[in-house]
């Protein structure tokens, strides 16, 4: 009976402690189960902490980004307005340079008209220039070269263009266009009278230049056509006239004055050979 | 030693001066005047010229007879020439075109015309 007793108690305690070892193995396999389970929760916490750490990034990028951008724009809208600024300048240099271009051009014009106009002491040289002149730099087509007389009543047609010199009228000072021009100094330009054709006794003259030094009438220059690609005058016709006015006047009564004391020159050079001989 | 020789043509100073004047401004330029188409013919025949002013009315020989000549000889075939010329003459500036003249200037001539007609026919930049 004893040892009856002491089997089932064996039985009894291997039954026991198989039962604690599975209770210990499923507690292991608990405590293993909770270990993974705090290393996936503290991976995914680290992951999240990560993420959250990402977005703050991304943020700051963003915003400093947003800045460049903002910065860039500002940057580019000045540099348009400079370019802008720059591309006006630029304008009115090319319009500056044109301008001085076209007074260089006119001041080489009436550099050449002045430096011709005094270049002889011939009459009849200076008189060829001023025709010169007058074709070349003006554009005159029909046109005379008057010179007033001794008595400074009557202006002669000396020389003429694009017509013949018998057909230019005589002019009285003081009267009519040419004659009041000379009378009073002033260039008279008369009413649009381009390619009026017809013979220049009937014809108005485009223009009355007076050639004057200081009061004293010395003839004029009467233009009654222009060539016909010349589209009335321009700045620099009026520049030349007034040139003309001065320096043409100047040069016919240099080189008269000087014909004269040529001639009276060669004159007393006569007698005092025929004196000393 | 220039870069570019011209030769103007031309009976009258005061245009032979303007033209001169102008064409100074270019740099590198060497300008050699003939007063007639018989002192231009001479001067482009014994000497070599990049580009040639020639006017249309001239004394001993007129301005088309000399681009005539100079369009036939083989070596000056190419030599760029301007003519000028009235506006009055234009059948004249047409022969000289048809002669073999590149350009034409009309009077009364202006010299930064003349200027910008010497740097095209000479292919120079502005």
């Amino acid at each position: 009976m004893k040892e009856r007793d002491g089997a089932e108690s064996t039985e009894r305690g291997e039954a026991v402690l198989a039962i604690f070892q599975r209770g210990a193995e499923f507690t292991r396999q608990l405590l293993e189960e909770n270990a993974r389970l705090r290393r996936e929760l503290g991976a995914l916490e680290l992951r999240h902490g990560q993420a959250a750490q990402c977005d703050t990034a991304w943020e700051k990028l963003r915003q400093e980004l947003i800045s460049k951008i903002e910065d860039l724009e500002s940057r580019n809208h000045d540099i348009l307005e400079q370019l802008r600024h720059v591309e006006s300048e630029s304008q009115l240099f090319a319009e500056r340079y044109r301008e001085v271009e076209e007074e260089n051009s006119h001041l080489a014009a009436l550099y050449v008209a002045t430096y011709q106009l005094h270049s002889t002491l011939d009459p009849a040289e200076v008189v060829r220039v001023i025709v010169e002149i007058v074709i070349n730099l003006i554009g005159g087509e029909v046109f005379a070269v008057y010179v007033a007389e001794d008595d400074a009543r009557v202006l002669e047609p000396v020389a003429a263009e694009g017509a013949p010199l018998a057909e230019f009228p005589r002019h009285r000072m003081g009267d009519g266009f040419v004659g009041g021009s000379v009378a009073s100094g002033r260039v008279e330009v008369g009413p649009a009278a381009k390619d009026a054709g017809g013979p220049v006794p009937g014809r108005q003259p485009v223009v009355s230049i007076p050639l004057r030094v200081d009061e004293h009438p010395v003839g004029a220059i009467v233009i009654y056509d222009l060539l016909r690609q010349k589209d009335g005058f321009s700045p620099l016709d009026h520049e030349l006239f007034s040139l003309l006015a001065g320096h043409a006047a100047t040069a016919i009564c240099a080189a008269r004055l000087h014909a004269q004391s040529e001639r009276k020159l060669s004159t007393i050079q006569g007698f005092i050979d025929l004196l000393t001989k | 030693m220039a870069d570019h020789r011209i030769l103007i043509v031309e009976d009258s100073p005061t245009m032979r001066q303007l033209l001169v004047f102008a064409l100074k401004r270019m740099k590198g330029v060497d300008i050699v005047e003939a007063k007639d188409g018989m002192d231009g013919l001479r001067k482009v025949t014994h000497d070599h010229f990049d580009l040639a002013f020639v006017d249309i009315n001239m004394p001993v020989m007129d301005g088309l007879k000399l681009i005539s000549l100079i369009r036939s000889e083989e070596s000056l075939a190419a030599m760029p020439i301007c003519v000028i010329t009235t506006e009055g003459a234009k059948e004249d500036r047409e022969r000289a075109i048809a002669l073999g003249a590149n350009e034409y200037l009309t009077k009364p001539v202006q010299a930064n015309r003349v200027l910008s007609v010497a740097r095209a026919l000479l292919k120079l930049d502005d």
